[in-house]
């Protein structure tokens, strides 16, 4: 019995400890029943955008960069697809170990290493990195076949730029080229940052760059459901990205390509204009470059070797070199001298072949003397004389003042970045200059009457100013775009060809001065160059001097090459309508009759028979495929 | 005659008992064929696994509980053998020696026998002490845990451990052990567990996953991946969940262990708070049969086993559930019934069958 009540009692303290144990799992589950509350109740909102942004990615589309064409619509600049070879150094621990692992793939130039490298120590943070571009359809499979074994390794179809043409007209077209940290920060501070997304390209120069906003384009974004492997599962919804747009050139490709082989292996510029719209026809400047090497990174070698050449061919000379426009500048100073009224067109002077003022002497080219000269023969015969006497009575400040309105020593405001203001001397710009002698002398006037001394223009300004000339004084801004297409509407913006300004002529005046650049041509410096010319042209030889002699006479086989002369010209044609105006300069040329005038002539030949350009384009061409058929 | 037949065979079903294992382990398939991103394979495997446990069950639940606690101490010693023989030759597998390969039945995980047989020996060992137990018996009893429980914590794995832990606990408390051990046993479990963390003890990645609990971003990408996105699953579920197959965590491989440990988020995702409240439910009335078993046993042996199979189920349930929601540290404990694996099954199914053979032979032991 005893037992018995035991036993109750025993079972009794069992379920007694049954019960408390049954609260505290009650009470467990109860907790874990407000987890789940907090969880999906209370931070649902948290946790339901969480996981959206774990299932969508958000992946930029990348917008075609707008074409360049020339104004006959042959293409200097477009797109292609390829695939590219690309690491990300966030994910790959030994670089080296793993370019040399894709060695063994596909073939890595030593010119492909060292872009890289100097691309990672440029670009460290960047999560994808080129090492090879351009892959055939073998070298991707290869790739993609042992990518499991290469983690970082990616192959991307990526948009390249491409430059048809190569050095031709390299400094007009300029190159694109990765974005920089200091360009990422102006990205971001103009707010630009959504439409560059995706985009490791910007332009770097030439109209590339001034062109920019145009040709990039807007940036589309897909949105797309991914894995936990960032694997796209599929498209949720797509904003389309915006081409750039298009633009046409005024460039004739043609034209600048002849242009460009006239300079054989000089150095120079040439800036030919289209007087009665502004139209730039051809802008040279040699040497030039391969912009496709910038495209995707140029190796430090070739980088080097453009960097440090003496021929400087980064230099965009016509319109960042500034130079003593020599005796091109006399039909402006004939022009400017009838427009103040101090001569006139018969006005004739007697020139003993120097000119004394005081105690100072100035020599003529030609020992003793033009004779009689008056203001057409003036210029057709480049006397020094006429003009040393004519800047010596001058007053400086007016004098600049005229000059200004040619656009000498001012921004064309030509549509390119990077444009030099050259030097048009004023009183204030010597006291400015040398304060130590802030006076102008009547010495340096004399000097800069015959285009020499302090002046210093681009050839881009000089053309310029023969082009308003050549158009009685109507000035149409130079530029290179003639229209800007929308690549999605098709709708295209004509640069519109209205005149900046006119600056007031007399035609009498401005006859004269054409008379005598007419004169240049049939009987004057540069008449041998264009005997048998098939049209009727002004032109003007000059030659500017590189350095000073201090009053030796200057012996051009005694000068080093780099010393010498610079060699100028000036033309526009036809004589009465001229529908092109041209400067032409040749650093170290020596005397502008002979290395810079045949150029002209050439150009100019070219320029009036079409049929005789298109043959010497399409030989251009053939060479072309030639060349790249070859290796 | 087919009427006997069927007494026969379903004399010892506990209806109640099986009825909510069913619905459970039905529950589970479900989920898992979502979790396998609706692969049939996993799910055929998982039901024969499951098919094998029944019959299993259904042989356990035949034999009577005095035939059973004949096993209690050949299990047990079985048992502490194989650890022993897992602690000097066992295979290391991620960096965990848990375990055996023998000739003939292969690879064996000897920790998981003693999930059954820690219960079996203690509550033999009380039985067979009924009406005279004193304090040198829960000696002996906490003794009966701690060598099988060391021998695991060595392998390491801790969760195994525990849970073995947890179930002979179970037993000296519903034994009737002094509430004072109970309270001064925890107080001195929490110091050497301080203890053990200021001295390095615990291995580091069992360090990781308590350090992790309280901040699951500390190492996103690692312990804490885990935890992050189950419950980005779990809360983006909502009240409805996203439907049946429609969980993007869980479709989309965001959701680690998808399939095993971590099946609860996938379910809280796709069946949203009304799925996971009937989930509880169900789990709260398995339980509470287990422990109305327990009350109506007329042996203390059998009211050992079914209030300790009882608190282990809840256990399991609790600690998985508990990890999975970030309120424990991640510990390998799958969750009763559903979580995809065999020998977590048969553990399961086995306690099941005692459970039945417990609840259906009371009868018998009346007189």
């Amino acid at each position: 019995m005893k037992e018995l009540r035991n036993r109750e009692q025993e079972v009794f303290w069992f379920q007694r400890r049954v019960f408390v144990a049954a609260v505290f799992m009650l009470l467990c589950f109860a907790l874990l029943l407000g987890r789940f509350i907090y969880l999906q109740l209370v931070k649902h909102e948290h946790f339901e955008r969480l996981a959206e942004a774990n299932r969508i990615d958000v992946q930029p589309e990348v917008p075609n960069r707008g074409i360049i064409t020339d104004r006959n619509g042959i293409v200097l600049a477009s797109n292609f697809s390829a695939y590219t070879l690309e690491l990300n150094p966030q994910k790959i621990p030994n670089l080296d170990a793993t370019i040399e692992r894709l060695a063994t793939l596909v073939d890595i130039s030593q010119r492909d290493r060292r872009r890289f490298k100097r691309l990672y120590e440029e670009f460290r943070s960047a999560e994808s990195l080129p090492l090879k571009s351009r892959l055939s359809d073998e070298e991707v499979a290869r790739i993609a076949a042992n990518r499991f074994q290469l983690p970082g390794v990616e192959i991307k179809a990526r948009l390249f730029r491409q430059y048809p043409m190569g050095d031709v007209a390299s400094h007009v077209i300029g190159y694109i080229g990765r974005i920089s940290q200091r360009e990422k920060e102006r990205i971001e501070a103009q707010g630009l940052s959504a439409e560059y997304k995706g985009s490791d390209y910007i332009g770097k120069s030439g109209i590339e760059l001034t062109y920019e906003k145009d040709l990039r384009g807007t940036a589309g974004a897909v949105e797309v459901e991914v894995d936990a492997s960032r694997r796209v599962m599929r498209q949720l919804s797509r904003k389309a990205s915006i081409s750039g747009n298009n633009l046409q050139l005024s460039l004739d490709i043609r034209l600048q390509r002849l242009a460009e082989e006239a300079f054989t292996d000089r150095r120079g510029a040439l800036v030919a204009i289209e007087p009665s719209t502004g139209d730039i026809l051809a802008f040279v400047s040699k040497p030039g470059f391969d912009p496709n090497l910038f495209v995707d990174g140029i190796d430090p070698q070739s980088w080097e070797a453009l960097r440090d050449s003496l021929d400087k061919p980064m230099l965009n000379r016509p319109l960042q070199g500034a130079y003593p426009p020599g005796s091109t500048y006399k039909p402006f100073m004939a022009l400017m001298a009838q427009e103040f009224g101090i001569r006139t067109r018969e006005q004739a002077i007697a020139d003993p072949g120097f000119f004394r003022l005081g105690n100072g002497y100035w020599r003529d080219d030609k020992v003793g003397g033009h004779g009689m000269v008056n203001l057409p023969k003036s210029i057709a015969v480049s006397c020094n004389t006429y003009y040393y006497q004519l800047g010596a009575e001058l007053d400086i400040d007016e004098w600049s003042g005229f000059m200004r309105q040619f656009g000498f020593g001012q921004k064309t405001g030509v549509d390119i970045d990077g444009e030099l203001t050259g030097t048009l001397p004023t009183r204030e710009w010597k006291a400015k200059r040398f304060p130590k002698d802030p006076k102008v002398h009547v010495g340096d006037q004399v000097s800069l009457g015959i285009g020499q001394g302090f002046n210093a223009f681009t050839p881009l300004q000089l053309a310029y100013a023969t082009a308003i000339l050549a158009n009685n004084g109507v000035a149409f801004r130079p530029h290179l775009v003639k229209r800007v297409q929308d690549a999605k509407s098709g709708d295209s913006q004509l640069t519109q060809p209205e005149p900046a300004y006119t600056i007031k002529l007399k035609p009498e005046h401005i006859q004269a001065v054409k008379e005598g650049l007419q004169g240049v041509v049939l009987e004057g410096t540069s008449a041998s160059v264009f005997k048998g010319a098939k049209y009727t042209s002004g032109g003007k030889t000059g030659t500017a001097q590189a350095f000073n002699l201090r009053g030796q006479k200057y012996v051009e086989s005694q000068v080093d090459e780099r010393s010498r002369d610079h060699s100028w010209y000036i033309t526009f044609a036809p004589l009465d309508k001229p529908q092109i105006a041209m400067a032409v300069f040749v650093e170290n040329g020596g005397f502008g009759a002979r290395a810079a005038a045949p150029i002209a002539r050439k150009v100019l030949d070219a320029y009036f028979d079409q049929a005789a350009l298109d043959a010497n384009w399409k030989g251009f061409l053939a060479q072309k495929r030639d060349t790249k058929a070859e290796p | 005659m087919i009427q006997q037949l069927w007494n026969k065979l379903t004399d010892h079903i506990d209806p109640v008992l099986f009825a909510l294992v069913t619905l459970i382990t039905v529950l589970g398939l479900m989920v898992l064929y979502s979790a396998a991103n609706e692969a049939m394979g996993r799910v055929v495997g998982q039901s024969q696994k499951v098919m094998v446990a029944i019959v299993v069950m259904f042989v356990l639940a035949n034999l009577s509980p005095t035939f059973i606690a004949r096993f209690a101490v050949p299990l047990y010693l079985i048992g502490i053998v194989l650890l022993l023989g897992v602690a000097v030759g066992g295979e290391v597998i991620k960096g965990a020696r848990r375990w055996l390969k023998l000739p003939l039945i292969g690879n064996i995980q000897p920790s998981e026998i003693m999930k059954i047989a820690v219960p079996l020996i203690l509550a033999w060992y009380f039985d067979k002490h009924e009406g005279a137990i004193n304090w040198k018996n829960f000696l002996v009893a906490g003794l009966l845990v701690a060598i099988p429980f060391a021998l695991i914590v060595r392998q390491p794995d801790l969760g195994t451990a525990l849970l073995v832990g947890a179930c002979g606990f179970y037993i000296l408390y519903l034994a009737g052990l002094d509430w004072r051990i109970i309270v001064g046993g925890g107080l001195i479990a929490a110091i050497s567990f301080a203890a053990a963390w200021e001295f390095n003890w615990l291995h580091d990645y069992q360090k990781e996953r308590v350090m992790t609990v309280f901040n699951p971003s500390l190492d996103a990408q690692d312990a804490g991946w885990h935890t992050i996105q189950a419950a980005i699953a779990i809360g983006s579920g909502g009240l409805i969940g996203k439907g049946w197959l429609s969980g993007t965590q869980t479709h989309l491989e965001f959701l680690p262990e998808k399939h095993t440990d971590f099946i609860v988020a996938v379910y809280g995702e796709e069946f949203g708070l009304i799925g996971v409240l009937v989930l509880l439910v169900i789990y709260v009335l398995l339980i509470g049969r287990c422990m109305l078993i327990a009350m109506r046993a007329q042996t203390l042996f059998g009211r050992l086993m079914a209030g300790t199979f009882g608190l282990m189920f809840f256990t399991y349930t609790f600690v998985n559930i508990g990890m999975v929601t970030g309120m424990l540290p991640v510990v390998g404990v799958p969750l009763p019934f559903v979580s995809f694996g065999g020998t977590a099954m048969m553990t399961l199914f086995i306690a099941v069958g005692m459970l039945m053979s417990i609840a259906t032979h009371r009868k018998l032991l009346a007189t």
